[in-house]
């Protein structure tokens, strides 16, 4: 049953939805281009290297994940599904240079069927950020990052 | 040390569910929180959704599935409906749903429970309870007990329900 709800996913991004090849909707995170994912090894291998550049890690999930376990470094926004969560990414970034390497991530559930990424990206992209890249947890966190043994710290 | 029987019995047909819950749901899952599997399951008593106490240790004698949900996660919403029919189908065979939110908010979850009509009982979860079983971090997490209150399998994700209703269906063959 699941599998017949899945999404499927198709060229230039496109979604399989009612019987059509579709532009996902800016709420999806399927509507983030490719080219701004970045992959779950690639921000690890950024963050245990000495001297590279980190970026601003903002969770844009939901607060009691965010405790049990998160990226080091990262400040928990709050969801981006919500206009209170979307709110503080709002205030969070207003006085960053647009310039600023931000990374953005989630995890709470598939990616196809998480409802904070995509209005998170879009806000910022909106707010003229030209270095955001959309941490892509395909499963979930626990999957996608913990069980790869990468970093993470637990807390408020 | 020599063995009776009915415990290599025991002992392979624990490894055999265990063997059978890698191959439906990935070993990776399975092996996250292996420290859980064919351990008790950590116990409970919270306030249900209704102002009732619900304690874990109640339901010994019963095959338990506890499933870790919230409403904001789509696929949660696609198994519930499928959890309540379980739920009419195998009750009197000894079955007994428990959903655990991990919304913040309970306004939101009565909210659903009764578009959905669930018909299980539901608590409202903490990080504290889910570090108990071994951390919720992404969404759909079930994990199914048997009737003498051991955890025998865990799905994490977005699952077949047919790979857990295998499972099921063993575990309330079991005495």
């Amino acid at each position: 049953m699941i599998a017949a709800l899945a999404i499927l996913l198709g060229p230039q991004g496109k979604v399989w939805a009612a019987g059509q090849w579709a532009s996902p909707s800016p709420e999806s995170a399927l509507s983030i281009p490719k080219a701004q994912l970045m992959q779950p090894e690639e921000l690890n291998h950024l963050l245990i290297t000495r001297g590279a550049q980190k970026p601003l890690l903002l969770d844009v999930g939901f607060r009691m994940l965010f405790d049990e376990s998160h990226i080091p470094g990262s400040e928990f926004v709050g969801p981006a599904a919500r206009s209170d969560g979307l709110s503080a990414l709002r205030d969070r970034v207003q006085p960053l240079k647009r310039s600023t390497f931000i990374v953005i991530y989630c995890g709470c559930c598939p990616w196809s069927h998480c409802p904070n990424m995509g209005p998170a990206y879009h806000l910022l992209q909106s707010m003229g950020f030209t270095h955001v890249k959309a941490l892509y947890l395909p499963e979930n966190f626990e999957v996608d990052w913990i069980d790869k043994g990468y970093l993470t710290e637990r807390g408020q | 040390m020599r063995r009776t029987g009915l415990e290599r019995g025991r002992i392979l047909f624990a490894g055999l569910l265990l063997a059978a819950c890698c191959a439906a749901c990935g070993a990776r899952s399975c092996f996250a929180a292996g420290s859980l599997l064919n351990k008790e399951a950590p116990e409970f008593v919270r306030k249900d959704l209704n102002g009732a106490t619900l304690n874990l240790a109640h339901y010994r004698g019963k095959v338990v599935l506890l499933n870790f949900w919230a409403t904001w996660c789509a696929p949660c919403q696609v198994e519930m409906p499928i959890f309540s029919a379980w739920q009419r189908r195998y009750g009197p065979q000894g079955l007994q749903v428990i959903g655990i939110s991990m919304n913040e908010e309970a306004a939101p979850v009565r909210r659903l429970s009764a578009r959905l009509k669930l018909n299980y009982p539901l608590v409202m979860g903490s990080v504290q309870l889910a570090e108990r079983y071994g951390g919720v971090l992404g969404l759909p997490l079930t994990y199914l007990i048997d009737r003498n209150g051991r955890v025998r399998a865990r799905f994490q994700g977005q699952t077949d329900p047919i790979a857990i209703e295998k499972q099921l269906r063993l575990l309330l063959s079991q005495p």
